[in-house]
């Protein structure tokens, strides 16, 4: 699944970012993104990873995408693999 | 849900008129598919193919109902984009061999009811096998951390995925992981794909969100080699109205050549830092997509320097043992294959919607949610766009 899900960088600590979803937190891995990330950058996840820094420009219209997407009932094959991807990303209780 | 009326080409005949769906610019989609009727009717031929290969794009032209404003006279097809549907069987049977022999396995949700020669993980961890559902690589790999047993990662996923494996695979795993690899590169299937006579693929759509990490340069010697045009996409129903406004222009022209309409996403080059740890942790190796073809360079396999985290190399997997178990009748109907390599649709399909929907599914292309029948069989009762588009 090639979606991805765009968040906000809430904190870095190593390799590690905390990332904001629509109010959910999650920690994602910064080992394969394309730009250094700082917080109150966004980023798009796929499977728990960032693999792309989203460009300030671009940042309403991606998030205005996705907010549609999600308004979808969970059974919405798009809304559940966006929702799977916001899983994907590690819960800051596990570590 | 009853099942969806399809045509040969998806569009659905159901009634429409259920919620209004939202386009972020309305006149501007209507704008795109005048263009595209318009193009096409220049080209004088009779049907133009062109094919995608990526599940979230036929999720966006199914679910906001773009087929329905295509030309008649062109065909979008979607190829092998489901990396679920396309992992063989025997790479299934080797999970289930090892769940069978008592190894803990975790793997994405679909990988656990797709199918192998005979039986899935789904019908192992019935039978009491310790099978696991994980939505990335990282929670396999702490889920072995809390174990002392053996736990073998089920890997699936294009090239955008292994990426995720192979950093995982790099950042010192625990030493009772390891990485049962079924992912595919998607590349070297277009190429099959092209040569296929049945399918007369005239242009291909690639998907933009693969190519943030590939870059789009990766598509120049395939364009050199077959003379087919490649365009890059985003997979919004705008992005993907444009991304076929220029193929079918492409096409008309005779240009042979790759063009990046998803500027904002992708580069020429790429993400280099995510090849490079692609490729330190794997190798391209010849092998079976299902249903396609043997796919030279379609599977990547883990190099031999990472051979103490590959699960074949540190246990033996002797698939025969499941040879004495005959496959469900079903399956010999199934045309998933066919409908991969876009020579079939699902509508032609005499399971589809009957024998097969996705709580009982016959083939992967039910299973999984980038699967063609699942797309079409969830979304075939969608209000289409015929309003928006009209002229």
């Amino acid at each position: 699944m090639c979606l991805g899900v765009p968040g906000r960088v809430v904190k870095v600590a190593g390799w590690t970012a905390t990332v904001d979803f629509w109010g959910v937190r999650r920690e994602i891995r910064l080992d394969i993104v394309d730009e250094p990330v700082s917080p109150g950058d966004y980023i798009l996840n796929h499977v728990g990873f960032a693999i792309r820094r989203i460009p300030e420009g671009e940042i309403a219209d991606t998030l205005a995408l996705y907010e549609q997407l999600l308004e979808e009932a969970g059974d919405d094959i798009m809304a559940s693999d966006i929702r799977g991807e916001i899983r994907a990303a590690g819960s800051p209780d596990e570590r | 849900m009853a099942p969806p009326q399809l045509d040969a080409a998806g569009n659905s005949s159901l009634p429409t008129g259920a919620a209004e769906l939202k386009f972020r610019d309305p006149s501007k989609a209507r704008a795109l598919s005048v263009a595209l009727d318009r193009v096409t009717r220049q080209i004088g031929r009779s049907p133009v193919s062109v094919m995608h290969v990526c599940g979230s794009h036929e999720q966006a032209i199914a679910k906001f109902g773009l087929r329905s404003t295509f030309p008649r006279d062109l065909n979008v097809i979607m190829g092998p984009g489901c990396p679920v549907c396309i992992t063989d069987a025997p790479e299934v049977d080797e999970a289930v061999v090892l769940a069978g022999q008592g190894t803990h396995v975790a793997t994405y949700g679909d990988m656990v009811r797709v199918r192998g020669t005979v039986k899935s993980l789904g019908d192992m961890q019935a039978e009491g096998a310790n099978v696991h559902v994980v939505y990335s690589v990282s929670q396999a790999a702490e889920l072995a951390r809390k174990m002392t047993e053996e736990l073998v990662f089920f890997a699936s996923g294009f090239e955008t995925t292994a990426v995720a494996t192979a950093a995982v695979v790099l950042n010192d795993p625990p030493d009772n992981f390891s990485v049962l690899s079924a992912h595919k590169y998607i590349p070297p299937v277009m190429e099959i794909v092209a040569e296929m006579p049945e399918t007369k693929v005239e242009g291909f759509l690639a998907a933009g969100h693969a190519a943030t990490i590939t870059g789009w340069g990766i598509f120049e010697p395939f364009v050199e080699r077959h003379g087919i045009p490649v365009v890059v996409a985003g997979f919004e129903p705008l992005d993907i109205l444009s991304g076929l406004v220029k193929l079918v222009e492409l096409i008309r022209d005779g240009e042979k050549r790759v063009v990046n309409m998803f500027p904002r996403c992708v580069t020429r080059a790429g993400n280099l830092a995510a090849q490079e740890q692609l490729w330190k942790v794997f190798r391209p190796t010849g092998g079976r997509w299902r249903g396609i073809a043997h796919v030279p360079n379609g599977n990547l396999r883990l190099r031999d320097e990472w051979a103490h985290v590959d699960s074949r190399k540190r246990f033996r997997i002797d698939v025969s043992t499941l040879w004495d178990y005959a496959p469900p009748a079903l399956v010999q109907d199934c045309i998933c294959g066919d409908i991969m390599a876009g020579i079939s649709s699902p509508a032609q399909c005499r399971l589809f919607g009957r024998d097969c929907v996705p709580e009982t599914p016959v083939g992967a292309c039910m299973v999984s949610n980038e699967g063609t029948c699942k797309i079409w069989y969830q979304y075939g009762g969608h209000p289409d766009l015929r309003g928006v588009a009209a002229s």
